[in-house]
């Protein structure tokens, strides 16, 4: 099916600013699908608040705009009422770890079969420029204007920590990995996390230095490198990229099967 | 027909009427004096196929409903003060989404933390307007462990039909007492069955336009419809829009689905109005209370009259005035410093003749509190 065939092409062009990378994003996110051949009746996608939760709008899915933060909390509900529905979760760094870091490790924690797609990109966009959990000691932002003394979460050590069973990173740079990523995501049985880095040129780029879409992405190619790789040893400092959790464990729908199994007087 | 009889607590009560209405997927968070029904439905909900889900919070567990009744499903959440203070974020987005949901908020002392395990009828005005921004708000109530269960299933059929949240305000006395309850035969209460579009695969379905009776048939998520929910302002396709006509058509539309019914959604039960002189409004475990009195005072030819409200939202002033008109005085019996009494003062003709009996120390208000009062206003002194 054409890639067209997945938006909802009346709202284009979207909303994003010039050089964003939310729409490396999303196209991921459409091809992930179109790989997979799944039927659009079968896919929910849910979103919080933010420039990340915008990505809804834009698919033709079943598609559920939330509140801030709390996309997992709306989601958990879509799975765990009609566990066959694919249920996609896209979320901005605020949005899945500041006011919804809760629901995002509990979410985990559960291993409820969801894909939660963090969009990272360091910084509150829709409203400004603040600075988010993500941000980290030094950054700049219009409510860290002397630079942030906030220490920043690591999602993939966060996901792994709250118990996700797969955790993957990837960079808008790397597009093809990005999509690959969304794709084994997706047909994981359990809690997926795919943290993908992408660029805010309009606020977190000008307010820290980091020139323009394409050296922003361009930087993605040059501070990460795969796991495990030779560079990384000489590099500490690289992020790694790759699929960092993959593990079956079981499901909490399925699990709640066997409750109700249980409860009407079997096994 | 041989009713199910059963003694019960009022949380108990409320379960069975959610189970009878055909509850079919829960979230909660344990909170005092609301946990039975949560422990309840852990329980019951999985043996009759239902889901249930203990979610990190209050917040989460209004989210998960919302999204359950997304899928087509019965959906409810219980609390109490505090969780219900959180719920009002999800509350809200469930009013302008227009998703049905019933949420229960068993009351407690308040405000904060407040008094767990003691009564109290505070959050009348919280469940009226805790939600920021304009908005309508159906709340119903009940005094008698009967009465919370027919009050339940009518929380149920008023949200699916008027695709809106349903709060059912109890209180701690009434969810902690024990008496009997019947439960009636299945079919003996009628039930609202979710509305669902008749438009077919390939034909463009609206989930916000409404049919010529005014009603909004859903589509499953999951169905051949795909559309949007949002909590922005919305046209009928469920996308957002800042169009000042779409915007003002549709906070008409929420608020007028609610206010125009006021008559439609009010439940009341009437006792000894047609010569009372003077009449007691009261609601939830002050109505009982307010009914011993009343009866007690009719033993000593005292003409006294107690309008119960069981819809405290929409209030249903038409129907105050009228039973309050030509009264020597009025008498609002409530447990919190007078939030209905403000609006029974409002539907009156002489709000000077309307008075508070009520009680908020924790405390269940006694027929001996109220006899005080009616003493002062009879003039009889203290």
């Amino acid at each position: 099916m054409p890639i067209k065939d997945y938006i909802r092409e009346r709202f284009f062009p979207h909303m994003w600013c010039p050089g964003c990378g939310h729409g490396t994003v999303l196209n991921s996110l459409l091809r992930a699908v179109e790989q997979l051949g799944m039927s659009k009746n079968e896919i929910v996608v849910v979103s919080g608040i933010g420039c990340s939760a915008r990505i809804s709008g834009y698919v033709d899915f079943h598609t559920l705009h939330t509140l801030h933060g709390r996309a997992l909390a709306f989601a958990t509900g879509v799975k765990l009422s009609k566990p066959e529905l694919n249920v996609i979760v896209p979320m901005g760094d605020g949005d899945a770890l500041a006011i919804g870091g809760n629901h995002f490790i509990h979410a985990a924690r559960r291993n409820i079969a969801m894909t939660a797609i963090v969009m990272n990109n360091k910084i509150y966009g829709m409203t400004g420029g603040q600075f988010s959990p993500l941000t980290g000691v030094g950054g700049m932002a219009t409510t860290a204007p002397y630079a942030s003394i906030d220490r920043s979460f690591d999602v993939v050590e966060l996901a792994k920590a709250a118990g996700a069973t797969y955790v993957a990173r990837s960079t808008a740079f790397h597009a093809q990995e990005c999509t690959q990523m969304i794709h084994d995501a997706i047909l994981h049985d359990g809690f997926s996390v795919v943290e993908i880095m992408t660029q805010c040129p309009t606020h977190y780029g000008r307010k820290n230095k980091k020139g323009g879409p394409a050296e922003m992405i361009k930087e993605f190619k040059d501070i990460t490198t795969p796991i495990g790789s030779k560079a990384k040893q000489e590099n500490p400092g690289l992020i790694e990229r790759g699929v960092f959790v993959e593990k079956d464990l079981p499901e909490y729908c399925a699990e709640y099967d066997k409750i109700i199994e249980r409860a009407q007087g079997g096994a | 027909m041989s009713r199910q009889v059963k003694f019960v607590q009022g949380n108990e009560a409320c379960l069975e009427g959610a189970l009878y209405a055909g509850l079919q997927f829960y979230a909660g968070y344990p909170i005092t004096p609301s946990s039975e029904i949560t422990e309840g439905l852990a329980l019951r909900l999985p043996a009759v196929g239902g889901k249930f889900i203990q979610m990190e919070d209050e917040i989460s567990s209004i989210c998960a409903i919302i999204g359950a009744s997304l899928t087509g499903h019965k959906v409810m959440t219980a609390t109490s003060g505090p969780g219900f203070s959180l719920m009002q974020e999800g509350l809200g987005y469930a009013v302008m989404t227009e998703i049905p949901c019933v949420i229960v908020d068993v009351m407690r002392g308040g405000p904060s933390t407040g008094l767990p395990t003691h009564g109290g009828q505070g959050d009348v005005m919280q469940a009226r307007w805790g939600v920021h921004g304009d908005h309508s708000i159906v709340a119903l109530t009940a005094s008698s462990h009967q009465d919370v269960f027919e009050m339940t299933v009518e929380a149920f059929n008023i949200a699916e039909t008027y695709r809106t949240p349903v709060i059912l305000l109890l209180d701690e006395a009434i969810g902690h007492m024990r008496e009997k309850l019947e439960i009636p035969e299945p079919g003996e209460l009628p039930l609202v069955e979710r509305l669902r579009t008749s438009v077919r695969d390939g034909v463009n379905y609206h989930p916000y336009l409404p049919r010529e009776d005014g009603r909004l048939p859903m589509s499953d998520f999951g169905g051949v419809h795909r559309y949007n929910v949002t909590g922005l302002y919305h046209d009928m396709w469920g996308f957002p829009t800042s169009d000042p006509k779409m915007v003002h058509g549709l906070i008409r539309h929420l608020h007028d689905k609610i206010e125009n019914r006021v008559n439609v959604l009010a439940r009341y039960k009437e006792y000894f109005l047609e010569d009372a002189e003077r009449i007691m409004v009261s609601y939830g475990c002050s109505a009982r209370s307010a009914l011993h009195v009343v009866k007690d005072r009719r033993l000593r030819g005292e003409k006294l009259g107690l309008l119960e409200l069981q819809t405290l939202w929409p209030f249903p002033a038409e129907i105050v005035r009228d039973r309050c008109v030509g009264k020597k005085s009025v008498i609002v019996v409530e447990m919190n410093m007078g939030q209905i009494l403000h609006e029974v003062k409002k539907a009156v003709d002489q709000p000077d003749n309307v008075f508070l009996a009520n009680r908020v120390d924790g405390e269940y208000i006694t027929p001996p509190d109220i006899y005080k009062i009616l003493r002062l206003i009879q003039g009889k002194g203290v």
